[in-house]
C-alpha cells in the first residue's frame, strides 16, 4: 500500500495529446514517492460537488526534482470531462501516490510492454527504469483508432521494437494489442511481459504469456468508488500467496497483480471457492 | 464566540468522547487506509466495516455506481471475519488511540451473538454496533432490519452477550414503512443507542450494457441524495422519544453527511452523534475539516457546547424575528 499524499495541487500545464488531455501538477511531496505503476485520483469539483468519486489516472511520470506529476485524462463522461477543462493556475484535489506499482525486473532482461490506449502512460517510466537497470525493452501500443494512440512517440525514442496496432486499421497492423504478442515475446526474447489497461486485453496478455511461460504483471484498469480501500467497490478474485483465492482490491493490493494469480474467466462472478464465498445453497437463492 | 472554545466533547456508555464525530460502517475500512489520511484518535470513534463470524467474500463485480449527489453499491459485506479482526485489526486500531465502535452482522441470530461475544473485554472496542441489514438465513432473504420482531430478536441476541459495559446501538434501515416502530422493538430489546440511517435501496441502468449497473442489481444509496432521509428519521424518532412513545436513547445521526453545517443540522434533529460516510470518498481528510466547521457554526450561533444544540429543532417556541 502506497503512502499517499492529499493536496490542493496547482495545474501548471494541460496540452492535448490525441484525444487525451494531459495535466502537469505541482506536487512536490508526493512526486518523490511514486514508482511505475502507481495511480492518482482527482476529486471533481469540491466539497459541495454532486459527483462523488474520485476519478483515477495513471500517473504518466513523476518528477521529484521538479515536484511534478503528470496525468492522462481521457473522455469518460461529465467527471472527467469537467477535470479535462483544467487549465494552468487551476487547482485540483489530488491523491498521489496510490497502490501497489510494478515489480521491477532484477537485473538486466528484456520485457515486452504492452499498452491498449491511455494505459502506455503506465508503461513509459518503467521501460526507462528498466532500460536503466541494463534491460531492454519493446512495446506493443494499440487503439481504437490513431487518434487513440498514446506515447508511440516517447517509445520510440527508447527502443526500435515498437508495434503499432489499431482495431481500425488507420495506423499501424490492424487488430489488438495481443494479435502479434506471441511473435514479439519470441522477437526479443522477453523474460517479462508488463501490462496496463482494461481487464479484457490484460486477461489475454497475461493467458498468451502464461502459455508461453513468461512472467506477466498486469496495471488493471477497474471502476473503482474511493481509490484509497476503504470501499472494498474494485475486487477481483486473486489467487493468495497462500493459494486461497480472495476478492483482492485493485486500489491498494494492486491495481499490479502477477498475471497468472488473477482469475480472469470469472470477472464478474463470486467463483465459489472463493474464502468466504456463500454456500451452495444460499448461492442458489 | 471563538470556534475554538467550542466543547464538542460527548458522553458514550461510561466514556467521553472527545467529539461525535465517526465514521460510517463499510466506509472506512478497518481503519488503516484511512489512518494514512487522518489520525483516527482525532475522530470521537471510528465505526468500522461489519465484521462477521466467518470470512465472507461479498457480491460480484461491478459493486459500485455514481448517481446523482449519491453512491450505489452492493459490496456485500466482504469481510476477513471476526478471527482476523480481533487477532491483527482490532489490536493496530487500539495502538493508535482508535476509539472503535464495532459494527456487526451475521445471517443467524447466533452469529451475531457469537461476533459480539469475542468483543468482550478487548482494549479500543467502546460500542458494538449491530448492522441489521444482513440478510436473514432463516428467513430466506429479506433483512433483519425490516421488522421489529427479527429487528428485536437481533438486538436481544447481542445485547445478553455483549458486556453490560459496552453500548449496544442498532443500526436501523430507512426502508421501512414506520422507523419508529422499529426503534422502539430494538430499544425494548436493550439497545443502547441507535444509528440511523443506514442506505437505502435504488438502480440505476447502464446504457452501454443494457443492464443493471451493479451486479446484485439494486444496491444500497448513500450521500447527499439521502441526507433529507436520514433527518427526517433522526427527527422522527427523536419526537418519538420526546413525546414518551418509546425510551430517550441516544442517536448517532448519518447519511450524505459531509460539512459542519450537515452535523449540526442532523443535532438540530435529535443526533447526539453524527458520521461520516460516504464523503470519505471524495475526501478522505473530510473529518477534520468538518469538526472544524462544526465549531465554527456552533460558535456562530452561540453555542458553546455540542450537547447544548441536540434536539433543538423540536422547540415548540415560535421561530427567530426575521425568519420566513
Amino acid at each position: 500500500m502506497a503512502n499517499p499524499v492529499q493536496s490542493d495541487a496547482e495545474v501548471l500545464a494541460s496540452t492535448a495529446e490525441g484525444t487525451y488531455r494531459r495535466l502537469v501538477l505541482r506536487a512536490p511531496e508526493a512526486a518523490p514517492r511514486v514508482a511505475p505503476g502507481h495511480f492518482a485520483t482527482l476529486a471533481v469539483g469540491g466539497p459541495g460537488s454532486s459527483l462523488l468519486l474520485r476519478r483515477a489516472f495513471h500517473i504518466d511520470r513523476a518528477d521529484p526534482a521538479a515536484g511534478t506529476i503528470e496525468l492522462v485524462l481521457a473522455d469518460h463522461g461529465a467527471g472527467t470531462r469537467e477535470l479535462r477543462r483544467a487549465r494552468a493556475g487551476d487547482r485540483l484535489a489530488l491523491i498521489a501516490p496510490l497502490g501497489t506499482p510494478f515489480p521491477l525486473p532484477e537485473g538486466p532482461v528484456s520485457a515486452l510492454l504492452v499498452a491498449e490506449e491511455y494505459g502506455a502512460a503506465a508503461l513509459l517510466t518503467l521501460a526507462e527504469e528498466i532500460r536503466r537497470a541494463g534491460g531492454q525493452v519493446g512495446f506493443i501500443l494499440g487503439a481504437a483508432g490513431a487518434d487513440r494512440l498514446y506515447g508511440v512517440e516517447r517509445a520510440r525514442a527508447l527502443t526500435q521494437d515498437v508495434l503499432v496496432v489499431t482495431a481500425d486499421g488507420s495506423a499501424g497492423l490492424p487488430g489488438r494489442v495481443t494479435g502479434p504478442l506471441a511473435q514479439a515475446i519470441a522477437a526479443i526474447d522477453a523474460r517479462v511481459v508488463y501490462t496496463a489497461g482494461p481487464a479484457a486485453p490484460a486477461a489475454e496478455t497475461a493467458r498468451i504469456a502464461q502459455e508461453l511461460g513468461v512472467r506477466c504483471w498486469t496495471a488493471v484498469e477497474t471502476p473503482m468508488a474511493c481509490g484509497t480501500g476503504i470501499c472494498m467497490g474494485c475486487v477481483l478474485p486473486v489467487v493468495g500467496a497462500d493459494g486461497v483465492s480472495r476478492f483482492t482490491r485493485c486500489c491498494t493490493d494492486g491495481p499490479v497483480f502477477d498475471g497468472a494469480r488473477v482469475r480472469w474467466s470469472e470477472l464478474g462472478s463470486v467463483p465459489p471457492d472463493l474464502e468466504g464465498a456463500p454456500a451452495a445453497e444460499v448461492a442458489a437463492r | 464566540m471563538n470556534p475554538e472554545d467550542v466543547d464538542l466533547t460527548v458522553p458514550f456508555g461510561p466514556h467521553t468522547l472527545p467529539n461525535p464525530l465517526t465514521t460510517a460502517s463499510g466506509c472506512a475500512g478497518y481503519g488503516r487506509e484511512l489512518a494514512r489520511f487522518v489520525p483516527l484518535d482525532e475522530l470521537g470513534s471510528v465505526t468500522t466495516k461489519t465484521i462477521t463470524a466467518r470470512p465472507r467474500a461479498g457480491a460480484a463485480t461491478p459493486r459500485t455506481a455514481e448517481t446523482p449527489s449519491g453512491l450505489l453499491n452492493a459490496i456485500g459485506l466482504q469481510g476477513a471475519g471476526i478471527d482476523v479482526f480481533v487477532r491483527t485489526e482490532l489490536p493496530w486500531l487500539a495502538e493508535r488511540g482508535a476509539r472503535v465502535l464495532v459494527s456487526i452482522a451475521g445471517e443467524r441470530l447466533e452469529e451475531y451473538a457469537e461476533v459480539a461475544a469475542r468483543l468482550n473485554g478487548r482494549p479500543g472496542v467502546i460500542g458494538i454496533e449491530v448492522n441489521l441489514c444482513c440478510p436473514n438465513a432463516a428467513a430466506r432473504g429479506p433483512v433483519f432490519a425490516g421488522n421489529p420482531a427479527t429487528s428485536y430478536d437481533v438486538v436481544r441476541a447481542v445485547r445478553q452477550v455483549a458486556d453490560a459495559d459496552l453500548p449496544v446501538y442498532a443500526k436501523l434501515s430507512p426502508d421501512v414503512t414506520s422507523i419508529t416502530e422499529i426503534a422502539a422493538a430494538c430499544v425494548q430489546a436493550g439497545a443502547d443507542g441507535l444509528s440511523m440511517i443506514n442506505t437505502t435501496q435504488g438502480l440505476a441502468i447502464d446504457l452501454d450494457t443494457l443492464r443493471p449497473a451493479l451486479a446484485s442489481g439494486a444496491g444500497g444509496l448513500s450521500g447527499p441524495a439521502v441526507r433529507p432521509i436520514a433527518v427526517r428519521c433522526v427527527h422522527q424518532v427523536h419526537a418519538a422519544m420526546l413525546a414518551g412513545r418509546m425510551p430517550q436513547v441516544p442517536i448517532i445521526g448519518m447519511g450524505g453527511l459531509r460539512s459542519g453545517r450537515d452535523a449540526l443540522e442532523f443535532a438540530l434533529a435529535g443526533a447526539d452523534g453524527v458520521a461520516v460516510g460516504t464523503t470519505l470518498f471524495h475526501d478522505p481528510a473530510a473529518p477534520l475539516r468538518i469538526l472544524d466547521e462544526l465549531r465554527a457554526e456552533l460558535a456562530a450561533r452561540g453555542f458553546a457546547k455540542f450537547t447544548d444544540v441536540v434536539g433543538l429543532a423540536h422547540r415548540t417556541t415560535p421561530r427567530p424575528e426575521g425568519s420566513p
